[in-house]
């Protein structure tokens, strides 16, 4: 009862993620350096940085991929800093991988139920589902959001990119998310494509907030609110995104200030 | 006529096919059929040496092999210790039950030791599972053939439990009913009986969330605990279950031969399992039967046939190797994945040649 209580009232404190000092070392390089950020939930913030600014690095501490070297991570309140991903992911976050990590030897259907199931329980469940299981039924749904009903019975190895890519968001909308962290979800799609992930991203429900990391600004700054760039593994400007599009020094340092 | 004839009589077995395909793709398979007939009858066709030398042994070796396939073909991990796992079993039959060593064996009657053999050798099992799983890919394989070869060279050293190189004789085999149920059709019949419940078990496992979500951390763990899955437990859950398949197959194994040593857990016999897995397939719970078959058939008779060419009789273990070899090289899923292919072919040139018109 008293867990329920406090995460109620840490809510109501209002940070759906809340970085403080967060450092990752690999040996003596430092990936990211004493990143301290806060996003409300709901909050829809693109980070952006060239190649190596430690923006995937990001992700993968706060997902619980690799552990911090220090600092804490609080999701919802909740200090997750040394939680493993699974437990992270059954609160209500959830990611995508800038290459697609999907499961090959299975359908796109199955693909999807995988992912309602990781998010409930029955996860050992020695038993197949039924013709009226209900996460058989938000798999269809989930297919069907992501225009891939046409191929759901295809093994994920025989599909286009593009099509892998809708499945891997597919795939972290699964059962109830709370906050999504999307690495590139553009990259390599068409621009027919592109028009289609941004409606996605738009049309999600307002109370789901999430961070993108996108190099098209066009897809990135149209899905946000807020910025944050990152270089060298620190955070070096945060604001509006008119802002950041018109703040000189981010232009030098990323937006090809080269034309000056 | 004859082709409008035949699109009729196939047109509705194939919705039924359609709409049983999404919970038992076997029932309509009638080559599935003929099989598990053949089987059934078995021991109006074969004689005494046939139904146990040949054909309850392919089912306990293809059952100790199932395990394997479960491991390595959802989830990935290719574990050398199945067969441990089943002599580990064989040997607590032995012990806990009624044997010749009357100063080894508890005396306890089957219905006791048979589970008790069961529930610590799957333990067992579970136990080297959770050290494996620390670990992926060849180091998997190293850890699984290390804990092989420890029991092994256990066994062979440990005269209280197990009775050193010399092993456990004359096991007692159960009789109830009136039945002596280690004679050739009763065994038999218990033998299929368990092969056949495995064999629905892993095929229906496949399916369900468990074994679904097996083969999502087969294909990228990672992912997997990205989803919310617990990558680790989920392992060490299918080595559970593996490792009670193998100890089923290892009652049996011990019934069979009614004595255990420590010859039928050396290392040799380890692998003897991973080929047979690998020649006869491990996308498919069928694959490891087929191994197992062809693995009996050749250490059966190559004997006879290769003393007949003025060979040595035990390099029967040459033609397996060899055939492993040709198996590894030409087709990595193995036998079915050939006759797969066979099928895939024969059914295209039937198409070509329809299609083309040029049979009249």
């Amino acid at each position: 009862m008293d867990s329920v209580a406090q995460r109620l009232s840490v809510v109501g404190a209002g940070a759906a993620l809340e970085l403080r000092g967060v450092t990752r070392l690999f040996g003596a390089l430092a990936a990211l350096t004493d990143i301290t950020m806060t996003v409300r939930p709901g909050e829809r913030r693109a980070v952006l940085g060239s190649n190596g600014a430690g923006k995937t690095t990001l992700f993968n501490c706060i997902t619980g991929d690799f552990a911090p070297s220090s600092g804490t991570i609080r999701f919802f309140g909740e200090d997750v800093t040394h939680f493993p991903p699974y437990e992270r992911i059954r609160r209500g976050l959830r990611r995508t991988y800038q290459i697609s990590a999907l499961f090959p030897g299975l359908t796109v259907q199955d693909n999807v139920y995988l992912a309602c199931r990781g998010v409930s329980r029955g996860r050992f469940s020695f038993l197949r589902p039924g013709q009226n299981d209900a996460l058989m039924h938000a798999a269809d749904n989930l297919v069907q959001a992501v225009h891939l009903s046409a191929v759901k019975d295809q093994r994920v190895a025989e599909l286009a990119h593009g099509q892998q890519r809708q499945l891997e968001i597919a795939l972290a909308l699964a059962g109830a998310p709370r906050f999504v962290l999307f690495d590139e979800p553009a990259a390599g799609l068409s621009p027919t494509e592109r028009a289609e992930l941004i409606e996605i991203l738009t049309s999600l429900p307002a109370h789901i907030g999430y961070i993108i990391i996108e190099h098209d600004m066009d897809v990135a700054l149209r899905v946000v609110e807020s910025v944050t760039m990152m270089h060298n593994g620190r955070i070096f400007k945060e604001g509006l995104p008119e802002e950041i599009q018109s703040d000189p020094e981010v232009q030098e340092l990323y937006l090809g200030g080269g034309h000056e | 006529m004859s082709l409008a004839h035949d699109a009729r009589v196939t047109a509705s077995p194939a919705t039924m096919a359609q709409r049983a395909a999404r919970t038992w793709p076997e029932i309509n398979n009638p080559a599935a059929w003929v099989v598990a007939v053949i089987l059934v009858i078995m021991p109006l066709i074969a004689s005494g040496f046939f139904l146990i030398e040949i054909f309850a042994s392919t089912l306990i070796l293809g059952t100790m092999a199932l395990s394997l396939m479960f491991l390595a073909g959802y989830g990935g991990m290719v574990s050398l210790m199945q067969l441990t796992i089943a002599g580990f079993s064989a040997y607590m039959v032995a012990v806990f039950g009624i044997s010749g060593n009357a100063n080894i064996s508890l005396g306890w009657p089957w219905w006791l030791a048979v589970p008790m053999a069961l529930a610590l050798a799957t333990a067992f099992g579970t136990l080297g599972g959770a050290l494996a799983v620390r670990t992926e890919g060849i180091y998997t394989i190293m850890i699984t053939l290390a804990i092989g070869a420890a029991f092994y060279y256990f066994t062979n050293q440990n005269w209280a439990i197990f009775n050193g190189h010399t092993g456990i004789n004359t096991v007692a085999t159960p009789r109830f009913w009136g039945v002596n149920w280690r004679a050739d059709i009763p065994f038999y019949y218990i033998v299929l009986a368990v092969a056949a419940l495995c064999y629905f078990a892993v095929q229906y496992l496949s399916r369900a969330p468990f074994g679904l979500a097996l083969q999502g951390v087969r294909d990228n763990p990672r992912r997997m605990a990205a989803l919310g899955f617990n990558v680790n437990a989920h392992r060490i859950a299918a080595y559970a279950f593996a490792s009670f398949v193998a100890a089923l197959a290892g009652v049996l194994q011990v019934w069979n031969y009614r004595q255990i040593s420590p010859g039928s857990v050396s290392v040799g016999a380890c692998i003897d399992v991973l080929i047979i897995a690998v020649v006869g397939g491990i996308t498919r719970p069928i694959g490891p039967f087929i191994g197992a078959l062809i693995f009996v058939l050749l250490r059966t008779f190559a004997l006879d046939f290769l003393v007949r060419l003025g060979l040595d009789g035990n390099r029967f273990r040459l033609l397996i190797g060899l055939g492993f070899l040709a198996i590894v090289f030409w087709s990595s899923d193995g036998v079915i994945g050939l006759w797969q292919r066979w099928r895939q072919s024969q059914k295209r040139d039937a198409n070509r040649s329809g299609g083309g018109h040029r049979h009249g």
